[in-house]
């Protein structure tokens, strides 16, 4: 495994030197500190968001968000959108399956037009890995990438980092088993990279069919039996199994991949008694994971780490606009 | 009114002496100063010859003179591109917005280029390139085809491929075989590796590759046909090669310059001109295709030219079209090879004319006499840089951009005429 564990000397930054990026496209542009920058700016929001029952900041007033999504999505569009209106933007959605998408009009014209309305900040999701580098490439405004394809959905990573910040305090020697279709993951790659530039040990536990080569490095050690690959973990991150790989392609069937590869209370005592579990949602009750451990009241950060996708999201889209806003030291 | 040409003359035929070049003789190995004597569209002889007294000299000014570059296996006719490149000739894929499986469709392709452009069309092996029922293989070639291909793909079944071979081979013709077992690549974009895994791109092995030689070279065996793998590009194909040779097996194989001068990390920030078909691989088959070329088991150097817009290209990597435009800088990446001291001048040639030519049965290529009048002045050092905006090409996707380079063919002759 390459040494990319980098201890937590932050440089003396402030402004937009702290975060010199125009697009959030990837975590694998940002440095360690960057990553950290982000948590904690996302860490006031998260108290921000629960403190009072008026949430609205209107800092973001007047400019205009476009969520364009090419892929279905739920729970990412409305963090998105609810983080959006919380800051005051005026948001709106664009979903491909209503849009000239369908009637043939290539992606590059439709980030033209996007661009012409004169957004100022683009979230965009696509099924394609390296698409929203190809859009960001082509517009004026900040891109904040909300998943393409297997490649990289960074808002994903951050906001399962400052989850686990939160419950376990920090992330050095920290074990990280990220298990299940990690081949198809852009979850998993936003959060391999993301975990390990934060001085975490990252396990990618998958059956050989769903490991993909090379994944060292990416900064996860491979583990191809779940039992080994929770063991002595202090976080079990499960993936979500699409269902259209179920059907024997990658994986005999669901039944056997719950036997072999399910989280199941027996198999979360493998882990450290204290083991947080996650899951980026929607998910397989059944498949992946047991309801039980899901549902655990102590165990589980799922529901926070829906809470912390707004917070985190609130953070990106502040950070993003700040140079645009004209904010002091990001001009 | 019909003017006969010089041949049909007979008589005033034009001799033509190119004096003062340094000859790219396929069958030696660095130029050596000669003369080539011309008459009407043949050559007649070269080497240490005196020059007639009734014929006409050119001075080469002290260039190389080679033969033409024919390039086997291009996807369009594309002739600013090729003359740039000092490519007399093209052997053009099957692989066509119709895909060139009948008689027409042939004869039309063998006249696209003429007079100062030469396209030697390859047939389509099976109707629609589908892999299921033969194409009019034996019509085709009467019409002008000089050999049959499998296209861009594979034919994943293995007695579709068997009877192609048999039959291919009692016309004859070579059949051009594209190399990746379609079970194992079937959506791939990218060779498997950490280039990949980085981008979240499809893959597929590398292994790929050599398991559709091998099976093929079995069903060489029993057939006895003869086989040219268009693009091998991996240790493990190149191994099946050399031993299928030394075996006697009538099995050839082509690279493009992309393979060796670029790997996969050329696809890093999805730089989709660097989608290629079969896929850049790792630098460890990099090295090993450079070594193919050094000891002979390559036996010819395609442009693989497939000139592709935006349209095609400015797409997310996986959506966007495999293919990139090569003619301008097949023969000034080759020559890399000669000054790498990887191969001869004479053997480059070789890979560029002499080889091709034989695959496809024409007589061109060499400086022997009866070999079509196709030559090149080269200026081989000659430095440059490879620039998307400036290209003779029908659109500008090399994954070359900004590579300086050095080479170019200041002039061309087609069949006895300098263009």
């Amino acid at each position: 495994m390459p040494d990319i564990f980098i201890p937590d000397a932050t440089p003396e930054l402030t402004g937009r030197a702290l975060f010199p990026h125009r697009h959030l496209l990837s975590i694998a542009d940002l440095k360690p500190w960057e990553i950290r920058f982000l948590l904690d700016e996302a860490e006031h929001w998260a108290q921000a968001n629960k403190g009072q029952a008026r949430k609205h900041d209107g800092r973001l007033a007047g400019m205009t968000q476009i969520n364009a999504f090419f892929e279905n999505s739920t729970r990412t569009l409305l963090s998105f959108e609810i983080a959006g209106k919380r800051l005051g933007a005026d948001v709106v959605n664009m979903a491909a399956a209503t849009s000239s998408v369908k009637k043939g009009e290539t992606l590059i014209d439709t980030a033209m037009t996007l661009n012409a309305m004169a957004a100022d900040v683009i979230v965009i999701r696509h099924a394609s890995s390296g698409a929203v580098r190809l859009i960001a490439d082509k517009v004026d405004c900040p891109v904040l990438n909300a998943g393409d394809g297997w490649h990289q959905h960074p808002t994903q990573a951050l906001l399962d980092a400052l989850t686990i910040r939160r419950r376990k305090g920090s992330f050095a020697g920290l074990v990280v088993a990220i298990c299940g279709d990690v081949l198809h993951s852009r979850v998993a790659r936003s959060n391999m990279l993301c975990l390990a530039a934060l001085g975490a040990q990252v396990r990618a536990v998958a059956p050989p069919t769903l490991l993909p080569p090379e994944v060292e490095m990416l900064g996860a050690t491979p583990f191809t039996r779940m039992d080994e690959g929770l063991d002595g973990a202090d976080v079990v991150m499960m993936l979500r199994l699409q269902n259209e790989r179920m059907d024997g392609a990658f994986i005999p069937s669901p039944r056997e991949y719950h036997a072999l590869y399910g989280l199941t209370p027996e198999r979360l005592a493998l882990a450290k008694p204290d083991a947080l579990v996650m899951h980026p949602g929607p998910m397989n009750r059944g498949v992946e994971i047991s309801s039980s451990v899901a549902d655990h009241p102590e165990r589980s950060a799922i529901t926070e780490q829906v809470a912390m996708g707004v917070a985190v999201r609130m953070a990106c889209l502040d950070v993003l606009t700040r140079s645009a806003r004209g904010v002091e030291g990001w001009a | 009114m019909t003017i006969p040409t010089n041949k049909e003359s007979g008589l005033g035929m034009s001799k033509i002496a190119i004096i003062n070049g340094k000859l790219a003789d396929p069958t030696g190995d660095a130029p050596l100063p000669g003369t080539v004597l011309i008459e009407g569209d043949w050559i007649v002889a070269a080497g240490d010859v005196a020059v007639p007294d009734d014929a006409q000299s050119v001075d080469a000014g002290g260039l190389v003179v080679a033969p033409g570059l024919i390039d086997l296996g291009v996807f369009a006719t594309d002739k600013p591109a090729f003359h740039f490149g000092g490519i007399t000739r093209a052997a053009l894929m099957p692989d066509q917005r119709a895909p060139l499986d009948e008689v027409g469709l042939i004869r039309q392709a063998t006249r696209a280029g003429k007079p100062d452009f030469w396209v030697h069309p390859i047939a389509a092996a099976t109707r629609g390139l589908l892999g299921q029922e033969m194409a009019e293989m034996g019509l085709m070639q009467m019409a002008g085809a000089k050999a049959v291909g499998t296209g861009r793909q594979w034919i994943a079944d293995s007695g579709v491929m068997l009877r192609v071979l048999s039959y291919a081979s009692g016309l004859g013709l070579t059949v051009i075989a594209h190399a990746e077992d379609s079970g194992l690549t079937a959506k791939a974009v990218a060779t498997s590796g950490e280039t990949a895994t980085r981008l979240g791109l499809p893959h597929a092995p590398a292994c790929a590759e050599a398991l559709a030689i091998a099976r093929d070279i079995m069903l060489v065996r029993e057939t006895g046909a003869a086989i040219h793998f268009r693009l091998v590009t991996t240790k493990a194909g190149f191994d099946l090669i050399r031993a299928a040779k030394a075996e006697g097996l009538k099995v050839t194989c082509g690279i493009s310059p992309a393979y060796l001068f670029l790997n996969d990390q050329a696809a890093t920030d999805f730089r989709t001109f660097a989608r290629l078909s079969p896929p850049l691989r790792d630098e460890r088959d990099r090295q090993a295709s450079l070594a193919a070329v050094a000891d002979g088991t390559v036996d010819v150097i395609t442009s693989s030219h497939d000139p592709r817009g935006p349209e095609d290209k400015r797409l997310p990597f996986a959506d966007a079209s495999p293919g990139m435009a090569g003619a301008e800088t097949l023969l000034a990446l080759s020559l890399n090879l000669v000054r790498d001291g990887h191969v001869s001048m004479g053997r480059l040639m070789t890979l560029l004319s002499a080889n091709p030519a034989r695959i496809l049965g024409v007589d061109a290529g060499s400086f022997a006499a009866g070999s079509a009048a196709d030559l090149i002045f080269v200026d081989s050092d000659a430095p440059w840089i490879v620039d998307r905006a400036k290209m003779a090409a029908s659109a500008d996707n090399t994954p070359f951009d900004r590579v300086p380079v050095q080479g170019r063919a200041r002039r061309v002759m087609k069949g006895g005429m300098f263009l």
